[in-house]
Parts: structure tokens; sequence; C-alpha cells
């Protein structure tokens, strides 16, 4: 009930404060997504210590439901912001609403938001079924309604019959779990996850993923995660937030990130991506072309620009996995260059040719495993690369 | 060659231990000696002992210790306590590293500068303000309590720093205040390093002769400087007898404590494997 | 409202920086008062005179005719200088900190060596071992020692015994018994931080000496030696500051020819009640230790004693 009263749609504009030149592809989110009300809000939130900057004046809108994932890498101020929403620190300048409260200068004590600690933090020496009951306990809930919480809870992370042990007498996976349960009891307005996966081995990390995410969904908790690790921002996230140096600079669903990059920090970020610097030659309102140097075609855009250009100078990026590679010269008249096979990286469902252009430059360039491996180009092989003009993306920064 | 060295090591343990308990053992052993003479065993005896417990003078003296040891440590462990968590959980403010310096340089002050500094400044107070107004267990107090908690300080401080914070940010996190979390979380987290400094606080008080000598007054003769002058009047059984008692309290309470946290040790890694 | 709320922020802020540094204070306070200011009365009675009066020493400042009079009395320094008996003691307690904190080094370095080569499950025993006596009375450590060295003492009557010796050897209150007293008392001290030390070394680096063809007794002088040089160290200050200012063991085993500062200072001061002199002493103490306390610090020595 009071999702409906809170539903201003004066916050309901999702700020994906793109410069982006593209045109926006179409909008693949959740349904529903706009018409859920915002929940959490920062507001122009910037810290310093001293004379460095962390967080320079983000501001962000979290929407009831959403697993928002902040992606950055080290030092790009995510954990600060964590911190901040939990109450560890205190902003420099901004605020901070939750429900329109300002919660800013709310001790951690005293928010209806619980985090995940990437170490897990389990209180060594309590049981299982103590650590989850520590929160409710707080809050001076008759023991009888304590008892019933925590066992639905363990049941909830498939916990129950563990309920007895020390944390140290738990496996990496079983810890988290007990960890989920501990922050999801006193039922949070937010939950915070702190790299959720950091503390697993490579194998655990995918199986606990879709877990965590299954029960985060179950509960239907907003969620809140920081993580330097984009697989994980991709697959457990349906919104993300690129960090960089304490700035929040892109914010879109995984698709939006991946195929509509509005920085080159975005897209060097987000998989790996081939970069042409150019000048743009001609102008129109559905396409643009684009002179590359180490290409000796145009580069042609299949879409017109929006913002406008203080210089003709830009940046074309191309996923490899959008080339083509031929042994033909292609018949087009744009988008595409001639090389010969520097290197092949086989990577058993599809291979990564390294195709070295005329001046230097190497591309690459995705090439599924599907046909005989004798028909594929080889080492030394001179080949073409073409890729559609409508796949490639123009970046002004 | 392997075996020399082997064979080294073991004469090097088997020396230094001899070296370490051979003169107690001697001494615990003339304790039951009937004799008044230390050299010559007469035959076995606990005279000495029934001696000591007729001696009201030092079974006063005693008393008067434990007193001030179980206070010093129980004060000590409080304050210590208070300034490991400036020195290692506070962010730094201006004075931090005087501050810091101030509380651990007692550690290594010699007893006979403690003591004369705080003898000076006791007859100092009293001539300013009239308190303390005479010299005795409460002086003998304040000296322990100073430098027993800088003993505590830095045994507290050193669990504290390698204590997980986000322990007490987790016990934040889920809505306890900062008084809730001390209770709840850190100090059952830190029982050993309080335990260790607690013990050694109190052995540190009651061992005290040089600082209690200077800082002291009349009526107020602590178990040491009571040993000390019955030790300059000569050797003498009773001595021995009291020093029987002390040194197996210790080793007993010592002992206890010891396999109290080996055995907690051994089973959590015990479970840690089994699992 | 924007303004009265980062007011009322900063009110918050401020009471709860109060808070914290009321707490902080209660042990800043004490130190202030029972350490730090007793040493600025230390200095000031220094520069007084001793006197038959209660406290023994003349006041430093006085009021005559509404003139305020300070005298700073130099004597007590000009004697420490003049007087052989106070230059020759602190001369010769440096030496004997130095040649125990030696002697204790070469003892105790064994011991911790064979301790940290033992098996693992019996390190804790032993370190405990060797802690053990150093938890019991200082006192009654010296005492032990007064009735093994006496003239008519154990050890002399097993020696003549035996048959080694004829006539007894006088041992107690001449500085060999001072030597057998602090090594006695102070070595757990310098084995501690050295065990601490030693059982840092990863094993592998020994393995890989020998491995490379290194003796043991060269992989013992070339990588275990080095690399506990901080565990020496710090064993050696343990060491070396206390005995400076040790007062019980030249007292109760040394003799007429052992003088120690600590111990002059205590009989200046209970023998001789000459306070002012004691607090001269007390400071050139104090700036003689500065040295070794300052070094101490930095190495941050204390973390070696309580690794374990």
């Amino acid at each position: 009930m009071a999702e409906v009263s809170n539903n201003q749609n004066r916050h309901n504009a999702m700020q994906t404060q793109g410069h982006s030149l593209n045109k926006s592809l179409p909008e693949i989110r959740k349904n529903g997504h706009k018409s859920r009300p915002v929940i959490l809000r920062m507001e122009k939130v910037c810290k310093y210590y001293g004379s460095h900057t962390v967080l320079d004046d983000v501001t962000l809108n979290i929407r009831k439901g959403d697993i928002f994932a902040l992606l950055g890498g080290s030092g790009a101020g995510k954990s600060t912001l964590l911190k901040i929403l939990a109450g560890f620190e205190q902003p420099s300048s901004g605020r901070v609403y939750l429900d329109d409260e300002d919660i800013t200068s709310l001790p951690p004590f005293k928010r209806p938001i619980n985090m995940m600690f990437q170490s897990y933090a389990l209180f060594p020496h309590m049981t299982v079924e103590k650590n989850i009951a520590f929160g409710l306990k707080q809050d001076k809930l008759p023991a009888k309604e304590i008892k019933s919480r925590v066992e639905e809870l363990l049941g909830l992370v498939h916990m129950e019959k563990y309920a007895k042990r020390k944390p140290h007498q738990l496996s990496g996976g079983q810890q988290q779990r007990v960890a989920l349960a501990r922050s999801l009891a006193k039922r949070p307005k937010i939950l915070l996850l702190d790299e959720p996966m950091g503390a697993l081995d490579k194998q655990l990390r995918s199986k606990m993923r879709l877990e965590v995410v299954d029960i985060i969904e179950k509960v239907g908790v907003t969620c809140l995660m920081v993580t330097h690790d984009q697989e994980e921002a991709m697959t457990m996230a349906d919104h993300i937030g690129i960090m960089h140096h304490g700035c929040v600079i892109q914010q879109g669903t995984p698709i939006d990130i991946y195929e509509a990059p509005n920085s080159l920090i975005t897209a060097r970020f987000i998989g790996s991506v081939n970069i042409f610097e150019g000048n743009i030659t001609s102008q129109a309102a559905d396409h643009v072309v684009i002179e590359s140097n180490p290409l000796p075609t145009k580069i042609y855009i299949g879409h017109g620009i929006t913002a406008a250009l203080e210089s003709t100078k830009v940046w074309v990026a191309v996923r490899p996995e959008k080339i083509e590679l031929t042994k033909e010269k292609p018949i087009a008249e744009y988008n595409w260059a001639q090389g010969i096979v520097d290197d092949i990286a086989y990577l058993g469902a599809h291979s990564v040719y390294h195709v070295k252009l005329p001046n230097g430059m190497i591309v690459l360039c995705n090439v599924a495993n599907t046909a005989r491996s004798a028909e594929r180009p080889t080492w030394e092989d001179p080949v073409y690369i073409h890729w559609e003009p409508n796949v490639n993306m123009v970046l002004n920064s | 060659m392997q075996q020399f060295f082997i064979n080294l090591r073991r004469s090097y343990l088997i020396l230094g231990f001899v070296f370490l308990y051979l003169p107690i053992i001697i001494l615990i052993g003339y304790s039951f000696n009937a004799s008044r003479m230390v050299n010559v065993w007469t035959g076995f005896s606990t005279r000495w002992y029934a001696e000591l417990f007729n001696n009201r003078e030092l079974l006063n003296a005693v008393w008067m210790s434990v007193r001030i040891a179980f206070s010093t440590a129980t004060v000590a462990v409080i304050l210590g306590c208070i300034t490991s968590y400036v020195l290692i959980r506070y962010r730094s403010f201006r004075g931090k590293a005087f501050f810091s310096s101030m509380v651990t340089a007692p550690l290594v002050m010699p007893d006979v500068i403690l003591g004369v500094s705080l003898l000076l400044m006791f007859v100092f107070l009293n001539q300013a303000t009239g308190w303390p107004e005479t010299r005795g267990s409460l002086t003998v107090w304040l000296a322990h309590v100073t430098f027993c908690t800088s003993y505590s300080a830095v045994i507290i401080s050193s669990r504290l720093q390698e204590m997980d914070k986000t322990l007490e940010d987790a016990a934040m996190d889920l809505g306890a205040g900062p008084l809730k979390t001390f209770i709840f979380i850190t100090m059952p987290l830190m029982f050993s390093a309080l335990a260790a400094a607690w013990l050694l606080s109190f052995t540190l008080s009651l061992d005290d002769v040089v600082i209690a000598s200077f800082v002291t007054g009349p009526g107020a003769t602590t178990l040491p400087i009571a040993i000390l002058s019955s030790i300059k009047q000569g050797v003498s059984p009773q001595i021995n007898a009291l020093a029987t008692l002390i040194i197996l309290g210790v080793s007993a309470i010592t002992l206890v404590a010891w396999f109290f946290v080996r055995r907690s040790n051994l089973n959590s890694t015990h479970k840690g494997i089994t699992q | 409202m924007n303004t009265s709320s980062s007011t009322e922020k900063k009110i918050k802020s401020r009471l709860k920086g109060t808070g914290y540094f009321a707490l902080a204070g209660i042990p800043a306070v004490w130190f202030l008062l029972f350490f730090l200011i007793p040493f600025i009365i230390v200095l000031k009675i220094s520069f007084s005179e001793a006197d038959f009066s209660i406290p023994p020493y003349t006041p430093l400042t006085q009021y005559a005719e509404h003139i305020l009079n300070i005298t700073l009395n130099f004597t007590n320094y000009l004697s420490l200088l003049s007087d052989n008996i106070y230059l020759y003691a602190f001369i010769s307690s440096i030496k004997l900190a130095l040649f125990s904190t030696v002697l204790c080094f070469l003892i105790g370095y064994p011991v911790a060596w064979a301790i940290s080569c033992t098996r693992q499950s019996l390190h804790g025993l032993l370190i405990m071992l060797i802690m053990l006596p150093s938890w019991t009375s200082f006192l009654i450590r010296i005492y032990a020692w007064m009735n093994l060295l006496s003239v008519n003492g154990l050890l002399n009557s097993f020696l003549m015994k035996i048959g080694i010796i004829k006539e007894p050897l006088i041992i107690l209150n001449t500085n060999y018994a001072v030597y057998i007293g602090i090594i006695y008392c102070y070595l757990p001290y310098m084995i501690l931080p050295v065990y601490n030390s030693l059982r840092s070394i990863p094993h592998t680096l020994t393995e890989a000496a020998k491995d490379l063809g290194a003796r043991p007794a060269k992989a013992f002088f070339k990588i275990t030696l080095p690399l506990s040089k901080r565990g020496i160290f710090a064993g050696a200050f343990l060491v070396f500051i206390p005995v400076i200012g040790e007062v019980m063991i030249p007292q109760l085993l040394g003799g007429s020819q052992t003088l120690m500062i600590g111990n002059v200072l205590w009989q200046t001061f209970f023998n001789s009640n000459d306070w002012p002199m004691a607090a001269a002493l007390a400071i050139m103490m104090l700036i003689i230790l500065m040295v070794p306390i300052r070094l101490f610090n930095r190495m941050k020595a204390t973390e070696e004693l309580i690794r374990e």
C-alpha cells in the first residue's frame, strides 16, 4: 500500500544519463519496471577524504523490486557508496532518501537496510541459528516469532540441517547462504550485497549466482549489489550502473550497457571491443559516414546521431562477435578491411582471431567453430573482416 | 650428522629447562626441610607451613596484595579496553601518536623511575590539594593501574587489530547499537585477550616490589615488601614455604588456563576437519 | 529547511564527537596525571636541594616581598658529573646490561631455536614452561639463587662433596651472582621474541638452502639467523632496558663492588633521604634510556612479544 502512495511520477524518469550518440535501441526492460516506485534515491552524493575525491556527485534512483548492480574496478568508489547506504560512512555532501525519507545521517543500526558482507561477517561464536536471529533480537521480537522466522529463513536457504553448526564448520557456499538469510531476516527495504561472490571459488560462483538471485526474487526484496565482475553483474542484475572514478557514468539494463555503451570506458569495461578512431566526413538524418585511418574503406553507420558534436573526431566500437571473417573480398562499399591472421585463440565453442591490418592494428574477431577446421583460415592467411552498418557504435568520449 | 643436530637441540632444551627450573625445585624441596639451615637436610616436615599460617603480619600482607591486585587488574582491563578502542578503532585525531606513545611508554620504563616520579607526584598533589591524605594502598593501587593499563592495552589492541571489523559493522547493520555490539560481539570475541590481560595485570601487581616501596606508606605493607624485608634479614624457611605456595598457585592457574585454551583450539580444528 | 537540517546534523555530529572524546579522555587524563605530569615534577625537584623538612627538599619558587624568586639549583647535576660514584655507577650499569644482554642472547637463542625445531604440537607447552617462572614472584626467583650461591649454600656444599673444590667459592654478593640473577630472570624475555621470529620463518627457506647445497650449519648462519634479526633486537631491548634500571638483583645478589644506577637511586632515596639527588638520577637515567626506548618503539618490538 505504501508503494502506491509513494508512486510519484516525478521520480519516474529512469535516468539513463546517456550522452549516447546512438538512437537508443529498443528498450528491453523488465515488464512494468517504469511503473514501479523509486524506493532509494541518492541525490548529488559526494565523498572526499581530504583532497581525494571518492564519490563525485552521484545521483542514483533505484526502483522497488530492482536488482541493481554497481559495476566498477577497484577504486571506482563503489564500496564507499555501499558504506554510505549502510550508514558506516557519511557523505561529504548530498542526501540519501529511502521511501522519500531522508536517512543521510541515520546511524546504521536504525536503517531498514541490511547488508551481506563480502567476507560474510558471520559471528564466529554463534551458531547458524543465532546468527540469523541476531537482527530479530535487536528488534525485541517475541521469542516465538523469532523462532518461526528463523525456521522460515533456514528453509528458504536450505540450511535446516545446519542450524546448530558454528560458521567455521560450514563450507563457503553454506556460509554465504547463512549470511544471505541473516541479512534478509529483518525484511529490509533494501538488501545490499558487497561483492557477493568474491569469497567463493570459481566453480561455486556460477551456481551460487543463480541460487542467490532465486532467493532474492522469491523474497521480492529490492537489492543493490556491488561487484567488479561484469559476468556477475550481467547474470544477476536487471539494472547495471557503471562506476568510474567516483561517477556513475552509465545506467541501464545489461543489454543497454552492452549494446549501446555511451563512452569508451563503458565499452572497454564490458566485454572486449575493437575501437576505430576516425572523423565524420558526411552526416545525414539516417546515416553517418566516418573515415578511419586503419581501414581502407569508410565506416557507414546505419543511423543518425543525436547529440551535437564539438568536433568531427569520434570513435567507432565494434564487438568481436559482430565482425565477419571471410577469405573472399566483401562486395560491400563500406565497413571492411583486409588483413592477415596474426593469432588464433581456440576457446571451444568459438575461436578469437587476431587479424593484423596493414598499418599494424590488431582487430579481434570471433568465429564460431561450427565448420570443420580445415575450412577455416589459419595463421598468416590473408583474410577480410566486415560488419553490418547497424552493429557498430559511435562514441565521442 | 642429522642425529648430531637432533641431539644438540635436545641437550639445549634440557639444559635450558634445568637452568630455569632447578633453583625453583630446590627451593620447593627445602620448604619441607625440618632444619632451619638451608644446606642441611634433616628430615621432612611441614612445620614452616604451619608457622607461615600463624604469621599474621605476612597473611595480612597477602590479603592486602590480593585486594590491590584484584582491583588493579579489573580497572586496568577496563582502561586498557578503552585505550585499545581509541588506538585501533578511532579514526586518527590530532595527538593520537602522542597518546599512543604515552600509553605504551610505561612498558619500557624501569620501575625505579616510575616509582620515584609517582611518589613525588603524590607528595606534590598532597601539598597542593590535600589529596591523597596519606600514602598507602590507594596510592599503590593508582600506581599499579597505571602500568598495568599499558600491558592490558598492548594485549587487547593486538587482538582488536586482528579482529575483523566487519563483524562489528554487521552487528550494527542488523540493528545493534554501539554498546550492544560491544557486549554481544566484540567482548565475546576478545574474551581470551581480556582474560590474559586481567591475569597478567593481576600477577604484575602481585609481584611489584620497587614501585610499591616508593609509593606506599605506613600500614600498607604489600606481600612483596614483606618478603623483601624478610629476605634482607637472611634466608628463612618460612619464605621457602610461602614461595612454594605462590609457585604452585601460579603454575596451577597457568596450566588450567593453558589446557582450556588448547582444548578449545583443538576442538575447533578437529571439527573443522571432520565436517 | 536545508540550513536547519544541516545545523541539526552539525550539532548531532558534535555531540557524537564529544561522546567519543569523553571516552578517549579517561585513559588520556589518567596517563597525563599519573605518568606525564610526574616526570615534570621529577624534573622540577631535581633542581632543588635536600633539606630537613617535610617533604625533604627546598622549594623552587618563593614569594618574598611580592617578588617571585625561582632558584634553579644545578648542584645535583654537577655532582652527578663530578662525583665518581655516580659516573662509575652509570658506566658499570651500561656495561653490566650489555654483557648480560649478550649472555642472554648466547644462552637464549639456542633454546629458542631448539623449541622452534620441535613438533608443532609441543611449541605451546614449551613456551608456556619457559614463561611460567617469570609469572611467579620475581623476588622469590632471586631468593632461590641466594639459597644456592651463599658460602654455605647448596652449590658450594655440592661442589665440595664431589671434590672439585676444597674451599667454598665466594659467589653471592659479587658481580658473578648479579650476572646469574639477571640471566635467570631475563632469559624468558629473550627466548620469547626470538622464538616468535624463528617460527615465522617458512621451513621451505632452509630446505631450499639445503637443496641448493648449503650444509646445515651454513644454512643456519645464512638464512635462519639473519631472518630472526627482528626477534633478536626485540629480545635485546627487552633485556637491556629494564636491566639498566634493575634494583633488586644488585641489592640482593650483588656486593659492595656492584654499583648499578637503579640501586644507587634507591639507596639515595631511602638511605640518604636525598630526594632531589634521586630525582636528578632518574632524569639522567631517562636521558640515557631515551635512545634504546625510541629504537624499541620504532621497531614495534612489543608485537614480537605478544604474537603468541
